[in-house]
């Protein structure tokens, strides 16, 4: 086994043997953390990898937990085929924004991606007799149930959490690894030596974003499931924001930027919350601290000092 | 009432939204052209102007029209020297760089509205219009400060026009809109230049609140549907075109009150919001703006 698998896996390890020994309150901490740090992989992978800076990413996330909500809300649908479903709406979306989305770039595609998820955030309320509006709604009770094991239970709605960011944790370590890995690198890295190299900019960027989306929406389907909620508020544009801020944070281009990004910035803002109730100041502070100070984030800072092949 | 004086009562609300939304949106505009700089935080411009309007109308005493004249000189000059203190700080250390500057805003419109919940609060509070005046038509009647509202934009408008094409000030910031480095190499202090524009941008974004604060209230959130009608102007205007933003403030707000009116406000929104994305995807150098 090489280094950096060895390293991810004891990263796995670590976070199971904590989630299954801590407190239930970390327990559940932990499991929102690897949520969002699911989103921030696959955030990852389009923004660190390939270049790509969307800002559109909740209506990804949003797709998933309403894809896997609704249907367990209006039709009682049990949780594997809804997070499933969540999932695929993840990437479907994803598909259809990046169709018309990826022909711009830079700053143009920024706005376009958060134009599209202004739009979908807003459809959402449009047709709140269907989707519950601002309010949103309860999951019920029965949904909650994955093969046996109750989804509103802190262990199994943690061991769930930590099963699926293992899954996209070396499903992207692979991913990176790979031929196609280099391509998105070189996307980033100069879009037109690529394309005279003979890669397809568009297809590419289109399957990168497209496998981001599968994330955000499995990450989605899987919030509403195991915290038992869904909202517009996921839809607006702060849970486009929050995966940016993790990955900026955590090391954008490494595939544990995500989640350590996540963790921090979780604890951050409980630490300064039990302080002060200004937790948007501290995002805020962060975010501009990271640019100014700190553009490569932690990992990226590490990769540079220490280790090279930092995946 | 009948369709007629609906579509008119409908025009009307659509002037004002558009007076209001033309200057913040050639704020905006003005400093995407001249530093090509995307302000996210141009919306907490906008509701800090509101906010120091509800702050400075408290504390001046006599008559609500001269409480409102300091407000409509204070709050435009705090928030521009806010603006400048942020693009010292923040943005010119980061070089302008287009992708870095548009995370940096973010965060600047963060601890904005942190800082107006934590020192003004949560709740939505009125300012008194400088004066009352209702115009009562034969279907309905309105406030004439209204009237004012687009009265005034137009006034700061035709400045912004004269300043632009008219003085040196203008004649400068063209020259570093169109190179920086050549206007640079002339001798121009590009970096006063950024600063300036970024302090005029804001400015007007403030001054087009302080102006629609009596009619709307001021709110640590309201920020956010003038930032993103702010960014849908400027698109289809044409980036950096500063008649294309007033042509495309004129169409989005009046259309807006009439979808507003007939339909749905949200329904207004969601069209809205998917014309610009389509624009920047199929013609990205606007509806109004030419080809470079």
């Amino acid at each position: 086994m090489s280094r950096a698998l060895v390293l991810h896996l004891a990263v796995l390890a670590a976070l199971l043997a904590a989630g299954l020994m801590l407190p239930s309150y970390h327990t559940t901490n932990l499991a929102r953390i690897l949520v969002l740090a699911t989103f921030a992989t696959g955030y990852n992978l389009a923004f660190g990898y390939t270049g790509l800076l969307s800002l559109g990413h909740a209506m990804f996330f949003a797709a998933g937990m309403y894809a896997a909500g609704l249907p367990a809300w209006h039709w009682g649908w049990s949780a594997a085929p809804a997070l499933l479903l969540g999932t695929a709406a993840g990437g479907a979306m994803a598909l259809a924004a990046g169709l018309l989305a990826l022909r711009t770039a830079g700053v143009s595609f920024m706005i376009v991606t958060l134009m599209f998820a202004q739009a979908f955030a807003l459809t959402l309320l449009y047709f709140n007799s269907w989707t519950g509006g601002d309010e949103g709604f309860v999951i019920p009770a029965t949904a909650r149930n994955l093969f046996g094991l109750s989804l509103s239970a802190d262990t199994p709605r943690f061991v769930i959490a930590w099963a699926m960011f293992a899954i996209g944790l070396l499903a992207a370590l692979a991913l990176v690894r790979s031929r196609f890995g280099r391509v998105m690198v070189a996307l980033r890295e100069n879009e037109e030596r690529a394309r005279m190299l003979g890669i397809n900019p568009f297809a590419a960027k289109l399957r990168v974003l497209v496998i981001s989306g599968f994330y955000a929406g499995a990450a989605g389907a899987a919030y509403a499931l195991l915290f038992g909620y869904a909202g517009a508020s996921f839809a607006g544009t702060q849970y486009s924001i929050l995966p940016m801020l993790y990955v900026l944070l955590g090391g954008a281009g490494t595939v544990l930027g995500g989640v350590l990004g996540a963790g921090l910035m979780f604890y951050l803002t409980e630490v300064a919350s039990s302080l002060t109730d200004a937790w948007m100041f501290v995002i805020g502070a962060v975010l501009v601290g990271l640019v100014l100070f700190a553009p490569k984030g932690i990992l990226g800072w590490l990769r540079g000092k220490f280790w090279r092949g930092l995946p | 009432m009948a369709f007629g004086p609906f579509l008119l009562l409908a025009l009307m609300e659509g002037m004002v939204t558009a007076a209001v939304l033309s200057l913040a949106a050639v704020g905006l505009s003005l400093v995407f052209g001249v530093m090509r700089v995307v302000n996210v935080a141009h919306g907490e411009f906008f509701m800090l102007g509101a906010v120091i309007a509800w702050f400075v109308t408290g504390m001046i005493p006599g008559p609500p029209w001269l409480a409102f004249l300091a407000a409509l000189a204070i709050a435009p000059l705090l928030v521009g020297a806010l603006a400048a203190a942020a693009d010292g700080l923040i943005l010119k250390r980061l070089n302008y760089d287009p992708e870095a500057t548009i995370v940096a805003t973010i965060g600047l419109m963060y601890m904005i509205q942190q800082a107006a919940l934590t020192f003004y609060g949560p709740d939505a509070r009125p300012v008194l219009a400088p004066f009352e005046w209702r115009v009562q038509l034969p279907w309905f009647g309105t406030s004439g400060y209204k009237f004012f509202v687009v009265g005034a934009a137009i006034l700061l408008l035709l400045a912004v026009w004269q300043l632009m094409t008219r003085t040196k000030a203008g004649l400068v910031m063209r020259a570093t809109q169109v190179d920086r480095d050549t206007a640079r190499a002339f001798g121009i202090n590009v970096d006063r230049v950024y600063m300036g524009t970024f302090a005029l941008g804001a400015g007007l974004a403030a001054a087009a609140a302080v102006l629609v604060v009596p009619i709307s209230q001021a709110h640590y959130l309201m920020g956010h549907d003038p930032l993103l009608l702010s960014f849908i102007v400027v698109i289809i205007g044409g980036l950096g075109s500063l008649r294309g933003t007033v042509i495309a403030a004129l169409i989005i707000g009046l259309s807006d009150g009439v979808i507003s009116m007939f339909f749905s406000p949200t329904l207004a929104k969601i069209l809205a919001t998917l014309l610009v994305a389509m624009v920047l995807v199929f013609r990205p150098q606007g509806l109004f703006g030419a080809r470079t």
